[in-house]
């Protein structure tokens, strides 16, 4: 297995709202090599979101460490983690979250203004097959379609991670289909780590591990023998 | 309470902040009617009580020596209530403490009873002994002015006799409000003052025992003035009357009513303004609110609550917000009304203010904003209404963009995402950008159309003491004097220019309209006091004709080479007929000139004068004062810089207070719409910049797309402002302008500079109260939901 690029050691989280105090995590150890695609499943609340916020520098632990190669997200300032999902880090959600006044390589260049070595805006959009639709407003595409711009987005940097918060919830199986393919896909052609949040427990056999979240702990951690390609997932 | 009146509160109570900056702006609005018509009316009031209480007189007349006897007669004319016959003189003071020559008007008192018209006011002490001839009262500002009491003393030269005067008293007087002295534009109350003596006392020094050269009437209720000035015209003629004139041409009323004019005037003005931005706001404000409800609203309908129930709803929202508006602005307008009329009371020298409310403007104000509200509601309340529930629960379809103009002109520049962003977001929703814009540039158009009158100030100061009557001072003799009388005057010490001046009182008229002044009539080639054209050059008076002033040309309807009829006020009261030969600008009066030798034909007699303008070298002015003050030479002297200085002083004092209060209502204004136009941005943006934090830009990249979107509006809304700016000015200087003085309207390039500069200082507050929001954001809970 390759050097770990992301690593966590006993993280925890207490979110307190009002007087009842909410233990998200308690405790989370993982890692994950580079170029590695790991699917996270996990019922309601079982703390995988809170993870993957962590990860990605949107959220801050109440203890433990996490490192990203050999920076360490637990004590970074503001601006650093600002830095940290700029220049590391793609994110892609359940709702898109484009912006509407944006055309699709217009979301897409705003990363790539930003980004230190990024693919031009096409290319990306290339990638996610979306090379027809580059002038397209958000409101003018469909709902996979916005999905596989966010995508596009987030590789458009070239990210070491990439990390995908219920990126098919939204999408019918078609569709979902369509975006894990993409992902799959820039999971080879660029080597980003990815990281995967479902409830689709389908979609898992197309990930190097499957990991297993439940009150806010990881139960379990196998890794596929065989990868199926995201074509011959069905739900 | 109703769980919708529930909800009611709640959302007031969320929306806090943008609610308050509508109810701000609503506030200012009914405040500068309130403020406006509420100082006026307490104003008009206390003037009305003041004179009824102190019988002040309805027509007034000047002669030169009448006998008493007359008296009787002028009683006899039609709807005469009283008539009192006075002598009234002007004469040199010298006051211990000033080095300059002061001035009085002597005003007689009647011996042994009180006056039946013009009563004083006594503020301390006590009316003269009739048989003591030094004994005084004067007006209570000269007093102040001067730090005289009662038991102070000073010296005056009366008909050419220094004499020593004690003050007995010290009073007001309804006939004196405005105490001007001649020669003078505003009051100076150190060089001027009223000083009243027994009749018998002045009556013995300007040998007028048994006559008057002064009456004043009061008439009945309903008499007519018309009448009764022509009647005590001809009574008078033969003792060289100079003409009866009503309250319109008396100088304290007509300056007072000019100044309370202007006040009326500027309630007008300002309203309409505030209320307009208000509805605005409200409109905004609510279609945002109502677009972020649409589930909720459709949810309610689902549960059969209904249209007209949900509508109503949300025009409760707004009558809340518009009676907090109206409310507030009753409050602040009636304090900062009563403030103003204080302000205005002291001035005057009030003795007392009737503070008056006026219940019908509250109920105005109160129903213009709730109007203003309601109709900045209508539309989108009506919309509201009208969905359907099962369209308003499913979320609004994504906002749909095209590509245009801006896309070309994006691309050409290679313009950053997020500033295309910006661009679009305006572009989008044109209407609420135009509006913004519109709001922001009339509060720049409020302070360009209140900060522009301290360079109209300095061009009216510029014109008249500079340009025009560019003397040191100017002289006015007892009594008219022949040409030699120059020689004398040019061999007082340090003396070093000197011209002659008449000035002539006459009613000068074309057709029906007719107006009362003094035709002043100059030498040829005067260089100290002169006329100007148009463009400010110096002309020179024709031999011929009149010259009249744009606003007394204007007034009368005339141009260069009309005729106009003048009706000398002395002299029986000749008539003749004059050509206009040149037209003059002035800022002050209704001014007419003359030739000195044509003014002695219209005369009909030799070339006299009634006064001087010298200049004179400033080294040796103590000594030239030292004589003025000493020898009979003038009835009064006046003297331009102290007077220039008096002016700017007075003016800059009363317009600090507007301005200021013209200053913060702009910058609310400007933080209401800025303000609130970030927060709608917020909220509908909020997700997308929340998701490029995510993207990994920084707050202050994020907060800069919203800064910049401010940034446009805040920048286009400039030059609209400046030409609603220009085009208030023009408005607030025909509301200031009357017969006594016209404001020139120039608007310096530091005038629109600073109205920016406040805008853009009030923007970018808002702007960073936004920005707290912004570094706040959610990251993580945006992302999870749906809009």
């Amino acid at each position: 297995m390759a050097a770990a690029i992301l690593r966590t050691e006993g993280l925890t989280k207490i979110y307190a709202t009002g007087s009842v105090e909410v233990q998200a995590l308690r405790g989370v150890d993982f890692e994950a090599a580079a170029g590695e695609f790991v699917v996270l499943l996990g019922p309601s609340g079982s703390g995988k979101s809170t993870f993957l916020n962590i990860v990605g520098g949107l959220d801050r632990a109440s203890s433990g460490t996490v490192r990203f190669a050999d920076h360490e997200l637990t004590t970074s300032t503001e601006r650093a983690l600002t830095l940290y999902r700029r220049d590391h880090v793609g994110f892609v959600f359940q709702f898109y979250n484009l912006v509407p006044s944006l055309t699709a390589r217009e979301n897409v260049a705003l990363v790539t203004e930003i980004a230190r070595a990024p693919m031009r805006p096409e290319d990306a959009l290339a990638i996610v097959g979306l090379a027809d639709r580059l002038d397209h407003f958000p409101a003018q595409l469909s709902g996979g379609e916005q999905q596989r711009v966010a995508i596009a987005r987030a590789i458009a940097k070239r990210p070491e991670v990439l990390l995908c918060d219920e990126p098919t919830g939204a999408l019918d199986s078609h569709t979902g289909v369509k975006v894990l393919e993409a992902l799959t896909q820039v999971n080879s052609e660029i080597g980003a780590t990815t990281l995967v949040i479902t409830h689709n427990v389908a979609i898992a056999e197309i990930a190097d591990r499957v990991v297993h979240f439940a009150d806010g702990r990881i139960v379990s951690s196998a890794t596929n023998a065989h990868r199926r390609p995201a074509a011959e997932i069905v739900w | 309470m109703s769980v919708l009146r529930v909800k009611l509160v709640r959302d007031l109570l969320r929306l806090w902040p943008q609610v308050l900056a509508i109810v701000a702006v609503m506030a200012a609005g009914s405040a500068t009617l309130i403020l406006g018509v509420g100082a006026y009316a307490t104003l008009a009031e206390t003037r009305a009580a003041y004179y009824e209480r102190n019988r002040f007189a309805d027509v007034f007349a000047e002669v030169t020596r009448a006998p008493k006897a007359l008296g009787e007669e002028i009683a006899r004319i039609p709807g005469v209530a009283a008539v009192e016959m006075r002598i009234a003189k002007l004469a040199v003071l010298d006051l211990p403490d000033l080095p300059e020559p002061a001035s009085a008007m002597l005003v007689s008192l009647p011996d042994r009873r009180e006056a039946t018209v013009d009563r004083l006011h006594m503020i301390r002490g006590r009316s003269p002994m009739a048989e003591d001839e030094r004994e005084v009262v004067v007006s209570q500002p000269f007093a102040d002015a001067n730090r005289f009491d009662v038991g102070s003393r000073f010296a005056a030269l009366i008909d050419g006799r220094r004499r020593e005067l004690t003050i007995v008293g010290v009073a007001l007087s309804p006939e004196f409000v405005y105490a001007i002295g001649p020669g003078d534009i505003m009051p100076d109350d150190r060089r001027f003052g009223v000083v009243w003596m027994s009749e018998h006392a002045l009556a013995g020094a300007y040998d007028l025992v048994g006559a008057f050269s002064s009456v004043h009437l009061r008439l009945m209720r309903g008499a007519s003035e018309a009448e009764a000035i022509a009647r005590l015209d001809d009574l008078l003629a033969r003792w060289g009357g100079r003409g009866a004139y009503g309250r319109r041409d008396q100088t304290s009323h007509a300056f007072l009513d000019a100044e309370l004019k202007q006040l009326e005037a500027m309630s007008r003005i300002l309203p309409p303004i505030f209320l307009a931005v208000a509805a605005f706001l409200v409109n905004m404000t609510l279609a945002r609110t109502i677009a972020l409800e649409r589930e909720q609203i459709g949810l309610m309908k689902a549960l059969g609550r209904g249209d007209l129930e949900i509508g109503r709803h949300y025009l409760e929202f707004v009558a809340v917000v518009a009676i907090g508006g109206a409310g507030l602005g009753i409050a602040v307008g009636t304090w900062l009304g009563d403030g103003m009329a204080r302000l205005y009371g002291d001035f005057f020298h009030f003795p007392f203010l009737v503070f008056r409310r006026s219940p019908e403007t509250w109920a105005i104000a109160a129903g213009v904003t709730l109007l203003s509200a309601f109709a900045g509601a209508a539309q989108t309340v009506a919309r509201v209404a009208r969905l359907p529930p099962a369209e308003a629960m499913r979320p609004p379809a994504p906002t749909r963009y095209r590509h245009g103009l801006v896309d070309r002109l994006a691309r050409r520049l290679g313009l950053r995402q997020t500033l295309v962003m910006v661009i679009r977001h305006v572009a989008h929703a044109p209407l609420r950008s135009l509006g913004s814009i519109l709001g922001i540039a009339l509060s720049v158009a409020v302070l360009v159309g209140s900060l522009w009158v301290y360079g109209s100030m300095d061009l009216m100061l510029d014109v008249t003491f500079q340009r025009a009557d560019r003397q040191d001072a100017t002289l006015g003799f007892v009594r008219e004097r022949p040409l030699a009388a120059l020689g004398e005057v040019g061999a007082l010490p340090g003396v070093t220019v000197v011209e002659p001046f008449r000035s002539i009182p006459a009613k000068i008229r074309n057709g029906r309209t007719e107006r009362r002044i003094a035709i002043s009539a100059r030498a040829a080639g005067a260089d100290l006091s002169r006329v100007l054209d148009r463009d400010f050059r110096p002309v020179e008076l024709p031999k011929e004709g009149i010259a009249l002033s744009d606003a007394l040309a204007r007034i009368l309807g005339v141009g260069v080479g009309d005729t106009v009829e003048i009706e000398l006020s002395e002299r029986n009261r000749r008539v003749a007929k004059a050509t206009v030969t040149a037209i003059i600008t002035t800022y002050l009066g209704l001014g007419a000139y003359m030739d000195l030798d044509a003014a002695g034909r219209l005369l009909r007699e030799g070339t006299a004068l009634d006064g001087v303008t010298i200049a004179y070298d400033p080294v040796r002015e103590a000594d030239l004062f030292a004589v003025l003050k000493t020898t009979p030479v003038a009835a009064f002297v006046a003297l331009q810089k102290r007077a220039m200085r008096i002016y700017r002083d007075t003016l800059e004092q009363n317009l600090l207070v507007m301005i200021t209060v013209y200053v913060t209502l702009g910058m609310i204004v400007a933080f209401g719409v800025v303000y609130n136009f970030a927060r709608i941005s917020l909220s509908e943006q909020g997700r997308e910049l929340a998701s490029l934090r995510v993207l990994g830009l920084t707050r202050g990249e994020v907060s800069g797309i919203l800064f910049a979107e401010l940034a446009i509006l805040t920048l286009a809304a400039q030059p609209i402002g400046w030409l609603l700016g220009a085009g208030l000015a023009h408005g607030m200087a025909a509301g200031l302008e009357n017969e006594l003085y016209r404001v020139p309207v120039v608007i310096l390039a530091d005038v629109p500079a600073t109205a920016s500069g406040v805008t853009i200082l009030a923007a970018l507050i808002s702007a960073l109260v936004v920005r707290r929001r912004i570094d706040h954001l959610d990251l993580v809970e945006v992302l999870k939901t749906r809009e």
